[in-house]
């Protein structure tokens, strides 16, 4: 496993059994304490497999513990470790060091969520927009009273949203999303995501409610269609397309 | 009102804006620019009704579209219960505004007040 030394303070001595290293660059800020952020340099050396949120943790566990970073299942499953890493939103478990193609990495807490310490943000807006939306299937019924037991889907159906089933919640689009950078009340593309995965199932009956909540002010309208959040997103959701398929709907093309 | 009939307002208005403006420029073409703008022919244009009520709907197409757009872009910009409320009532005030200045001088000039 790569190992680190320090280019701030006392050198670490070190034994890079690896033959590449990188300059680490970790954005640094307590906003309780600091008035700016400012950025800690670490010499990490990698293998062509080891990962930025890897290169972090390596960090914290030789140099420096106090650096604040949320990971959890270092498989692109949880969400938990959404950052900007030379300055794209992306996971630090899913990037490998060798893919950036650079001697330098930079990495800093995501756009658009307020900063709780270092590379940690708060979610508290994102889970609250995921909320607002009713992500789940809204009926009267439920399978335990169908003659089935279950509702079944075709292929075909499932087709139509399994696509957006797989958001992980890591906010890396609200990070990318232009419109997330000014408009504090904007919902945001990862709802809007969420909104078009259960207006899309076939099993749900709540389209209208969706519909109204999204169709305000601060809603899918200020969606200007830069599509940067689809081009971030680690899972291939594509909020984007999501977006324009709502406003179908809304401008009555789709039923 | 709902925002998805304000944003169809929006696109409509400036679909429509499109043909109109088209046709208003293809009619100023049938001069040469500097003809088209003599004091004479300026005022002979005000004369004819149907490039007068031209005129009268493109005005309020665009402004109709260009203060929503604003009202859009100022939403955007900063967020408040009492700034959103005057932003939003700012807009329209400002458009009618604009539409009546602009009205009373197509109507003056097609009825000769100037
Ligand atoms: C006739 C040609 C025009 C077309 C086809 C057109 C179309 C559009 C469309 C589709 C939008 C929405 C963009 C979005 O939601 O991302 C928009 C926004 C806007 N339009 Fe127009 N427009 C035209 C002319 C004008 C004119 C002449 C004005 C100025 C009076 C204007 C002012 C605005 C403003 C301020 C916005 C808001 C900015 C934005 O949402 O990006 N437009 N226009
Ligand atoms: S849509 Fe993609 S980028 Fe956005 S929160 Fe879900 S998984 Fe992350
Ligand atoms: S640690 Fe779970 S997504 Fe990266």
């Amino acid at each position: 496993m790569a190992q680190v030394s320090s280019t701030v303070g006392e050198q670490v001595p070190t034994l890079l059994s690896a033959s590449k290293s990188i300059l680490l660059r970790i954005s640094k800020f307590n906003p309780e304490l600091d008035e700016s952020s400012k950025f800690m340099e670490f010499t990490v050396s990698y293998e062509k497999w080891t990962t930025v949120l890897e290169a972090i943790l390596d960090v914290k566990k030789h140099f420096d513990h106090s650096v604040a970073v949320r990971y959890s299942c270092r498989q692109a499953t949880c969400g938990s470790c959404g950052m900007l890493i030379n300055g794209k939103p992306r996971l630090a478990c899913f990037t490998k060091i060798s893919e950036l193609d650079s001697d330098v990495v930079t990495v800093e807490p995501m756009n658009n969520f307020p900063v709780i310490r270092d590379l940690t943000v708060g979610f508290e807006k994102l889970f609250d927009t995921h909320q607002k939306i009713k992500p789940y299937v809204i009926r009267d019924d439920t399978e335990l009273e169908s003659d089935q037991r279950e509702f079944l889907q075709s292929p075909k159906e499932v087709e139509q949203y399994i696509q957006f089933a797989n958001c992980i919640k890591c906010g890396l689009c609200n990070s990318a999303c232009p419109t997330m950078a000014t408009d504090s009340s904007f919902v945001g593309p990862q709802a809007l995501a969420q909104a078009y995965r259960y207006v899309a199932d076939s099993r749900d009956k709540g389209k209208d409610t969706r519909l109204n909540i999204i169709d305000e002010s601060h809603g899918i309208w200020r969606c200007h269609f830069a599509g940067s959040c689809s081009q971030v997103c680690p899972k291939g959701v594509d909020p984007a397309m999501g977006i324009q398929f709502l406003r179908g709907y809304l401008l009555g093309f789709r039923n | 009102m709902k925002e998805s009939t304000i944003m169809k307002i929006h696109y409509g208005t400036a679909l429509a804006s499109v043909g109109l403006v088209a046709v208003h420029i293809l009619m100023r073409l049938t001069t040469g620019f500097a003809d088209s703008l003599e004091y004479e022919n300026v005022l002979a244009n005000y004369r004819s009704v149907p490039y007068v009520v031209m005129l009268e709907l493109i005005l309020i197409l665009l402004s109709v579209h260009g203060f929503n757009g604003l009202r859009v872009i100022l939403l955007e910009l900063k967020q408040g219960r009492v700034y959103e409320k005057a932003v939003s009532y700012g807009c329209v005030v400002a458009m009618i505004g604009l539409i009546g200045y602009g009205s009373r001088t197509i109507i003056m000039t097609n009825m000769g007040m100037v």
